[in-house]
């Protein structure tokens, strides 16, 4: 049985249904369960559900240290440009310590954040930052873009024995979608083809894959058929489906809103290189956010941030092969 | 002291050998240098000086609480039981060793012996140590968890957010501020805002309304009295303590940082090599809580000088065995480097 679920609420209720299923499970932040009227904290009561102060550190931190003594917290960091006051935390202790202890501890711990706030949040609350975590060998990184995946990979993330960074997509936190009621789990590392096509493949990562499925019905009147692959996890990657796709179709759009040089597109686009090059009929081509901040104003956001049009001409482009202005 | 924390002759003598084998293991650390070049990588610290400290916080703990110390962590796992031939073996990086060679020196974990892992970031796992307290309190394991860091820790934003944390959650752990008086390389005078101001560092606990007391950590009887009051309270459920146990490091911050093919060791301490404070040195140095705990016992009769040099006897051929077992032990296989990654 399915239901249709907005995402937030899919996200909320893979938590809900895990701190059922393991009491293990405990799941803190800011500006959380500050009543006795709060569900969450009704529901599981106010050891496994609690409140904490602005202390990033210490709350990731606290989580990596429950972690490895027999907790599995979910740490509600709100935003993912937060964890950046803690990234010490994030990158280098949370991914190392099993490694350094020679596999005798291990960290099994959530750490969850939106991200990609396109609604005039300006430089600093807007961004994707997980090309940062994505190479971090002993982290994980989910990014879903559907309510189904946002519950089955929340769900997958909690039950993983590693630390897991799961970014939700602001931008799709009221999008509604069929959800399978009950025990869902989406595997980590395991891609989604979205959409089966013929002509070109187009690679997106969260909020983005929105967009690309939307370029792809528009690309669908006008007789291009394009399969569209979210790789859902970023680490691991999935290199292996994106590459089947690339094969068979032998040309890709990667459609990243992060810039550039610190995008999943960037990473995916080597792994094509390499692993696909004799199969390309065409260069690999890379939407990605502009090389500027995110602007405040919505004309200037607007211009940064990749959009439906931007990927539909990246397609007309390298299917007539011709090399267009990023 | 309660009753129940009176020292037995037996409980003296324990505390005396734990002090000499910790002493033993890091001077053979440091031997290791010039006897067997090469064969320590990287960056070693040692724990000489913080003898009293370490065995009187630890003597004080009960069989399944926990002990979560920095990067300089050889000196917590001998007292917990961790064999010393698996902790010398991983200081020289083989496979014999704790954590098979991926950890050495900075990062001993030995979670069987309730020594869950170490952070090489100074402060970072203070953070780590409060939420091992968070699972014990929400588990209710009737756990203390000891969080031992350093003067130079206690600058650290890590520090102020998870002390804070505890007190506010009423956490069971006891924060052990092991003064040792050098932040790596700076004397602390130069750092800290309570020594500036000429007061004690365990001060700081006044920022979030919890007990903050200095003892003399040279002197492991006093240790385990303040660290007792901090345990039991812990234990009671009443929160968390801050102890700064005052000492002096008797070896370098660690051996000199070389590239390779250049050798290191450890080179003398920076009161004498950067400070040129010799006689600072030698101050301390005539506090050392090894020598000064020996006599002290000896003096009062729980331990005669045969006693006494049987133990320090003993801890040398336990030490020299695990020498010799590191030295034995091969080097992991290369392709074992991708291993452990993920669980």
């Amino acid at each position: 049985m399915a239901r249709e679920m907005m995402y937030m609420d899919a996200i909320n209720a893979a938590i809900i249904e895990e701190m059922q299923r393991d009491e293990n499970v405990i799941f803190y932040g800011q500006n959380m369960a500050m009543t006795e009227r709060d569900p969450m904290l009704k529901k599981f009561g106010k050891d496994r559900v609690r409140l904490t102060p602005i202390s990033e550190t210490a709350e990731i931190g606290i989580g990596i240290g429950a972690a490895m003594t027999g907790l599995r917290p979910i740490v509600e960091l709100w935003m993912s440009e937060f964890m950046l006051v803690a990234f010490a935390q994030v990158l280098n202790e949370a991914p190392r310590l099993r490694y350094m202890s020679g596999g005798q501890v291990k960290v099994p711990l959530v750490l969850k954040a939106g991200f990609g706030f396109c609604a005039g949040w300006a430089g600093q609350h807007s961004n994707c930052i997980y090309h940062s975590m994505m190479g971090i060998p002993g982290l994980k990184v989910v990014v879903p873009s559907t309510p189904a995946d946002a519950k089955g990979l929340m769900a997958a993330a909690i039950r993983d024995d590693n630390p897991v960074v799961y970014l939700h997509s602001y931008m799709l936190t009221l999008d509604k979608g069929q959800v399978p009621d009950g025990e869902y789990v989406v595997p980590l590392g395991v891609a989604d083809v979205k959409r089966a096509g013929t002509d070109i493949t187009i690679v997106a990562v969260g909020w983005m894959v929105k967009k690309a499925m939307a370029a792809a019905e528009r690309l669908a009147q006008e007789g291009i058929s394009a399969e569209v692959v979210d790789p859902r996890s970023l680490a691991p990657l999935d290199v292996k489906t994106i590459v089947a796709s690339v094969k068979k179709t032998g040309r890709v759009v990667l459609v990243d809103q992060a810039p550039r040089h610190s995008s999943a597109a960037a990473v995916i686009a080597g792994e094509i290189a390499e692993h696909a090059f004799e199969h390309l009929r065409a260069p690999v081509k890379m939407v990605t956010a502009l090389d500027a901040s995110v602007p405040y104003s919505e004309p200037l956001e607007n211009f940064v941030v990749p959009n439906e049009e931007k990927i539909v001409q990246a397609v007309k482009a390298v299917l007539a092969n011709q090399e267009v202005a990023a | 002291m309660p009753k129940k924390h009176q020292l037995s002759k037996d409980r003296l003598v324990w505390m005396f050998t734990q002090m000499v084998r910790i002493r033993e293991f890091e001077e053979a650390v440091k031997r290791a240098f010039i006897e067997h070049p090469g064969v320590i990588r990287g960056h070693a610290h040692l724990g000489d000086g913080a003898e009293a400290s370490i065995v009187g916080s630890l003597s004080t703990r009960n069989k399944t609480d926990l002990a979560m110390p920095s990067y300089r962590c050889h000196g917590y796992p001998i007292v917990l039981g961790t064999p010393l031939r698996k902790m010398m073996a991983e200081v020289f990086g083989r496979k014999d060793g704790l954590c098979k060679g991926f950890g050495g020196s900075m990062h001993l974990a030995d979670p069987a012996h309730h020594f869950p892992g170490t952070s090489g970031i100074i402060g970072q796992s203070i953070a780590h140590a409060t939420g091992a307290a968070l699972t014990a309190q929400v588990k209710k394991t009737g756990q203390v968890v000891y969080c031992f860091f350093g003067d130079g820790a206690s600058k650290q934003g890590a520090f102020f957010e998870s002390v804070n944390m505890a007190a506010v959650w009423k956490l069971p752990i006891v924060y052990v501020l092991e003064n040792n008086q050098y932040q790596a390389y700076t004397h602390f005078s130069l750092e800290d805002a309570n020594a500036v101001a000429g007061d004690p560092l365990s001060k700081k606990a006044a920022a979030f309304s919890i007990p903050g007391v200095t003892v003399d950590g040279t002197d492991p009887v006093a240790v385990h009295k303040a660290v007792s009051k901090a345990a039991d309270r812990a234990r009671a459920g009443k929160g968390p303590s801050l102890v700064e146990t005052k000492f002096y490091r008797l070896s370098a911050h660690g051996n000199v940082i070389t590239v390779p093919p250049l050798p290191t060791q450890f080179p003398e301490h920076e009161a004498v090599a950067v400070y040129g404070n010799k006689k600072e040195f030698a101050q301390w140095k005539a506090k050392d809580p090894v020598v000064k705990f020996r006599s002290r016992l000896i003096k009062t009769r729980a331990l005669t000088e045969a006693n006494a040099k049987r133990i320090e006897d003993a801890a040398r051929a336990e030490v020299k065995d695990a020498v010799e077992f590191a030295l034995a032990s091969p080097l992991p296989a290369p392709e074992e480097a991708v291993n452990y990654v993920y669980a």
